[in-house]
């Protein structure tokens, strides 16, 4: 349906929009800025902050842009002295909640309230700190609750719902509801961190990695290796004011070296390998008409909700390893052999769009002998911080190439990044497996794009393989409660997008940025001669020289899983 | 004549506080098409001071449900609901249910906190939700409980229903008398009374200095005793208070509470502003500027009709009482 076309007027300003816009959305299409803390377009609008308080011509009192929706001929103001005044009180309340601890927050260079303070002139000594007694939390070995930076927006537990987990719930506390972990003994955080990249305070952050990561560095016995995950190298530019999607490959890999890397590796390869592998578990399993649908094991958040709410679905994930620990566990093994390194003294620091990756780590069965394939997690967003720690700026940076001791990714290994590349890239390797045909299929358009459930149907030999992919939990638990035998293979990615919309990711993120990631992602992939894992002559190198037996293959590509339990949520401080 | 023109006529006004035209909501609910209408009898009358639906399900229950039935019958809805405050719930289910008998009516009880009794908020909790107010519109006429047009009055507007269509209704109000009087209740007296003539014909006009809270025990506007001269408002109750014997700090500071504990907390200017108030209170020092900023942001910036209508008694109280004007 086509949307009317209406005329409305702010501050002056004459706005051609649609109808069933809210004001908001039209002021922020329009670049006119009426400042709000809890509206987020993933979310529909709780309309708590009350900042985004507008008058409209003939109606009485103030109204929400965040929730108002525009009519033809509406006169808006959105700035007058009231609002002025009304805005600033409410922020001055506002600030009186979130105690600042700007010297030791990772938004404090990006930090909406620090501006909105500045731009609004507020008495900061006006009220004292509600909050100031109380406590961090640490959920697993992931997230941290600093619950006195908490300005009760709730979009934490509404992004936690939407996600089919509700772990974070409202809770009594005195005469106040606010945000608490569930105490219930079968709910438990899966990590995805949507509640970080959701909080417009940094309320929510990831647990700290980047202390530890410079103590490796310091310390010169130590051999530290880098490697960085699909969705980084179109995303962390945003930290340093890069547009949007901007590719910044050669600048991450030559400011990773500047940070002290010894070596530099880029997940993406991983990925081919785990696209060779669950390409051939596929087709196994296909053939057998066993355990299927298949379901992807990358997400570590995904996994977590099935072996935490749905264990009798175990069965159906793919054995593969995540691509960041298959290429932990070959730059330990075959990289250490090869170079001549101790890989006791190997480093590994996963760079990660993923809060829930610092949890998959510390998992057992990841554990080649007594080796950790990964041994630190950097979120995104912490990289960013350690690098400008640092005074690495990416915008001035000279570009480094990758060590190619693991050379170059195929086209299939960077887009696992987006939601559906995961999928492409297997379809791609199972259809040239099953045909042999040099000039197999390489494109899937299908399944690529935003959409929270997107299917298709793939000829698989005389199979009609149905395929479906899923971004976000709550879609996935949707699926698991419906009826998952419709499909053969199913793609599940915890957070929106995919891997693009991580809990690690640059803050802000929304459908536009996200997309703007992803079109990156397929554009990396186009302009790649080789697209295909199979075809990656360092993957064919590996599988002869290393990969080359059934025990190798299993220790370093392949898991088990185990039904999980509730982990006891860690006071830091009170 | 069809009831609803009898309800215009009889110029019934909802007994709830807000005193919305009862015929228009009923029409609109009427109009609505959809295939599914409710019909919410709302029965979580919560706020200090007020207490004449308590007494209404007590002593008049037939004439209430006879309301709900005719509400039912006019504006087409197969499903009614009598939503009670746990106290009356557990007091009145059983009786109540007999009477029901075999019509639809659904008992059920309230959530916590005042702010489940608002009327889009106790819908929320029907429908197994939190107890947060809804944005409006879509008024509950369209768009209410399970997202059908639905019409929620209170407990008294349903009895006054009932009179008027047997033909008995005589403009009365159930009046809720509480506070430093001799004679506590609730009492029928003509609507149009003033709260002076209500206090005196029912013995309880004070012969001690005094100032009353009218429409409620918590949100009711403090008034003198030369303003007694115009009828109560809201949902009818006159609280008593000896001027001499009421420490104001005590008063207001049960005020905030109350309100405190009973909001959402979902929005800044309820949520802080009431909490920035009680601070003031407890430390007794009444800043002016700061009380008339928060005053300013309660009224014109909170979410529902709770926090705007919060600041009526402080406001009140303190210019009055205090002399202070905020």
């Amino acid at each position: 349906m086509r949307k009317k076309k209406i005329k409305i007027m702010i501050d002056g300003r004459e706005i051609i929009c649609f109808q069933g816009q809210t004001i908001l959305e039209v002021a922020r299409k329009n670049d006119l800025k009426i400042p709000n803390l809890c509206c987020h377009p993933d979310l529909e609008h709780s309309q708590s902050c009350r900042l985004c308080l507008v008058s409209i011509k003939d109606r009485k009192g103030f109204f929400t842009a965040c929730s108002t929706k525009v009519e033809n001929g509406m006169i808006i103001t959105s700035d007058s002295p009231e609002i002025k005044k009304l805005r600033k009180i409410n922020l001055e309340m506002i600030f009186a909640q979130h105690v600042e601890s700007c010297r030791d927050c990772m938004r404090s260079y990006n930090c909406q309230l620090l501006s909105l303070a500045e731009e609004y002139d507020l008495d900061l000594g006006k009220f004292s700190d509600r909050k100031k007694d109380y406590p961090v939390m640490q959920f697993g070995s992931a997230i941290l609750f600093k619950s006195q930076k908490c300005i009760d927006c709730r979009n934490c537990e509404r992004i936690c719902k939407k996600q089919g987990v509700g772990f974070l719930e409202v809770q009594e506390h005195g005469p106040f509801l606010e945000i608490g972990p569930c105490s219930e003994n079968n709910k438990d955080c899966v990590y995805c961190g949507q509640c970080i990249v959701h909080c417009p305070v940094a309320a929510f952050e990831e647990a700290d990695s980047i202390k530890s990561v410079e103590a490796a560095l310091k310390d010169k016995k130590n051999f530290v290796v880098f490697q960085f995950a699909p969705s980084v190298r179109v995303s962390i530019g945003e930290e340093f004011g890069l547009p949007y999607g901007t590719v910044v490959t050669g600048r991450l890999i030559g400011a990773l070296r500047e940070l002290g890397a010894k070596k530099v590796f880029d997940v993406s390869v991983g990925a081919d390998i785990t696209t060779i592998e669950e390409a051939n578990e596929l087709l196994e399993r296909v053939r057998k008409q066993q355990k299927l649908p298949m379901f992807t094991s990358c997400c570590p958040a995904w996994v977590r909700f099935v072996e935490l709410y749905y264990p009798k679905f175990m069965p159906r994930l793919t054995s593969v390893r995540s691509p960041h620990i298959i290429l932990g566990g070959i730059i330990k093994k075959y990289v250490a052999e090869k170079e001549k390194i101790d890989p006791k003294r190997i480093v590994v620091v996963s760079i990660m769009p993923c809060t829930s990756k610092k949890y998959e780590i510390t998992k057992k069965e990841l554990k080649i002998g007594e080796l950790n394939p990964v041994d630190h997690v950097l979120t995104v967003h912490e990289l960013a911080c350690l690098f400008k720690s640092h005074s690495i700026d990416l915008n001035f940076v000279k570009e480094g190439k990758l060590d190619q001791i693991l050379g170059e990714p195929s086209g299939g290994g960077v887009i696992f990044g987006a939601s559906g590349g995961v999928t492409e890239s297997a379809l791609r390797s199972a259809i040239r497996k099953l045909t042999g045909r040099k000039n197999a299929r390489i494109n899937f358009k299908k399944v690529r794009g935003l959409e929270e459930i997107k299917e298709a149907e793939v000829k698989l030999g005389d199979v009609l393989l149905r395929v479906a992919v899923v971004n976000g939990l709550g879609n996935a638990k949707r699926l698991l409660e419906n009826n998952p035998k419709q499909y053969d293979y199913v793609e599940v990615m915890a957070c929106p997008g995919g891997c693009i919309g991580g809990g690690g990711q640059p803050i802000p993120a929304n459908p536009a940025i996200r997309k703007k990631r992803a079109q990156s992602l397929y554009e990396i992939d186009k302009q790649k001669q080789i697209r295909l894992a199979d075809d990656n002559p360092v993957v064919k190198e590996l599988y002869e020289k290393f990969l080359n037996n059934k025990e190798v293959v299993h220790k370093v590509c392949h898991t088990q899983y185990y039904p999980q339990q509730k982990e006891k949520i860690k006071i830091i401080k009170q | 004549m069809n009831t609803i023109l009898k309800l215009k006529k009889a110029n019934l006004l909802g007994r709830g506080g807000a005193g919305f035209p009862t015929w228009l909501k009923w029409k609109l609910v009427k109009k609505a098409k959809a295939e599914k209408k409710f019909v919410i009898c709302n029965a979580a009358e919560g706020e200090p001071g007020v207490f004449k639906d308590g007494f209404l399900l007590e002593n008049f229950p037939e004439e209430v449900i006879n309301g709900i039935i005719i509400a039912m019958k006019e504006v087409g809805a197969e499903k009614g609901y009598i939503y009670l405050n746990p106290l009356y719930f557990e007091k009145h289910k059983n009786r109540l249910k007999k009477i029901i008998g075999k019509t639809q009516i659904i008992i059920f009880k309230k959530g916590k906190g005042y702010i489940a009794g608002e009327e889009t908020a106790l819908c929320e909790v029907i429908e197994g939700k939190r107890a947060e107010p809804r944005n409006k519109p879509p008024y509950l006429s369209e768009k209410g409980l399970f997202g059908f047009p639905t019409l929620v009055n209170n407990v008294e507007t349903f009895y006054c229903v009932s009179k008027i269509c047997k033909g008995e209704y005589k403009h009365a109000r159930f009046y809720s008398i509480s506070g430093d009087v001799k004679k506590p209740g609730v009492f029928q007296l003509p609507e149009s009374m003033t709260i002076a003539e209500v206090l005196k014909t029912t013995g309880n006009y004070p012969n001690f200095d005094f100032y009353i809270q009218s429409g409620g025990g918590a949100s009711g506007e403090v008034l003198l005793k030369e303003e007694l001269e115009r009828p109560v408002s809201g949902a009818g109750s006159i609280t008593v208070y000896n001027k001499e014997k009421t420490d104001p700090f005590t008063l207001m500071e049960k005020w905030v509470d109350f309100f405190m504990e009973g909001n959402c907390d979902k929005c800044v200017p309820c949520r802080e502003g009431l909490f920035r108030l009680k601070q003031m209170i407890e430390k007794k020092d009444l800043n002016k500027d700061v009380l008339s900023e928060i005053f300013f942001s309660l009224s014109e910036a909170s979410f529902c009709s709770l926090g705007k209508g919060a600041v009526v008694p402080f406001r009140s109280f303190l210019k009055k009482i205090m002399n202070i004007e905020a």
